[in-house]
């Protein structure tokens, strides 16, 4: 055998021995489009910035903290009830990880519930995507692009929640199944971070 | 009381620990929210706390800690990199309030 091939041949076992980064391919996709989810938001957030900065009569409408920070709550506690259904399903206990998983998906409804009357309670006060009472009508666009996509996400995520769940529980899924749809849960949470400073606390009436 | 369960006990703490912490921190934001300071400062300390919390979430919740070396590097000098490339556009947001600032 020459050496070209055994080249050849090492090169080939190498590149089949196991996916990259020795991680399991469906998580390597889910961090993939983790990242990529992440240069989305950024950009949003940036353009969110960039007008913010450059508009001078930017409207500050939030009189209250009292419903974000609910909606934080809940959502920092549905990653503690993602994390221990993830735990359950790794020592095999499949009805605890199921009722977590459904708990999570409960917390994330209830977080668009309150998303959702937050929206309805400023269209209420007259806030559209391109004007509103307070100053610059670019506030509507820019908020409810980014609050919505969020929610989306959440939306999204909770389906997927429970259409895994209810998978798991009938032995089609795996627990690094539920740690894959874990990673994006975490990630929706990770986000909601950012979008509370910059979107609502920064725009507090004081 | 096992070792698996010793284990899963000591995994459990720490989440819990991490979830606190989080919550301190989402906390701590709202009391900058109320400070007396200029935006920019404001900004500028809520961004801090809230890189804080993501680094959080990312190492402990989402587990990077624990994967392979070479894939935490790849995901946090790629991620970083182009968050930083972005802020490229920050000079002409302030140039459509006060105008062109370096033509002058």
């Amino acid at each position: 055998m020459s050496q070209a091939d055994l080249t050849m041949e090492g090169h080939s076992t190498g590149l089949t021995v196991g996916p990259a980064f020795s991680i399991p391919t469906k998580k390597l996709a889910m961090w993939l489009f983790i990242i990529a989810d992440t240069m989305t938001f950024a950009a949003c957030l940036l353009a969110y910035g960039f007008v913010r900065n450059g508009a001078p009569n930017w409207p500050r409408p939030f009189h209250s903290i009292t419903n974000v920070a609910l909606m934080t709550f809940i959502l920092l506690t549905s990653s503690l009830t993602m994390l221990f259904g993830l735990r359950s399903a790794r020592a095999g206990d499949k009805a605890g990880a199921f009722r977590w998983i459904m708990i999570t998906a409960a917390l994330g409804i209830a977080f668009a519930l309150l998303h959702i009357r937050e929206w309805l309670g400023l269209i209420d006060e007259g806030m559209t995507l391109f004007k509103n009472p307070w100053g610059t009508g670019l506030f509507g666009a820019s908020f409810f692009s980014i609050t919505g996509l969020h929610l989306t996400h959440v939306t999204c995520g909770v389906i997927a929640l429970i259409a895994v769940g209810v998978r798991y529980k009938g032995g089609r899924y795996k627990p690094d199944d539920i740690e894959v749809l874990g990673l994006y849960w975490h990630f929706v949470d990770l986000v909601w971070m950012f979008v509370v400073p910059l979107v609502y606390l920064l725009n507090l009436s004081h | 009381m096992t070792i698996e369960q010793a284990q899963k006990s000591d995994g459990i703490g720490k989440d819990i620990v991490v979830y606190v912490c989080l919550l301190a921190l989402a906390g701590l934001q709202f009391v900058i929210a109320y400070q007396h300071i200029d935006v920019s400062q404001m900004f500028a300390r809520m961004l801090a706390v809230a890189i804080v919390e993501a680094g959080l979430a990312v190492m402990f919740f989402m587990h990077l800690w624990t994967e392979k070396r070479g894939f935490v590097v790849f995901v946090l000098v790629f991620t970083i990199f182009v968050l930083l490339a972005m802020q490229y556009g920050w000079p002409d947001s302030t140039r459509m309030v006060t105008g062109a600032p370096f033509s002058r």
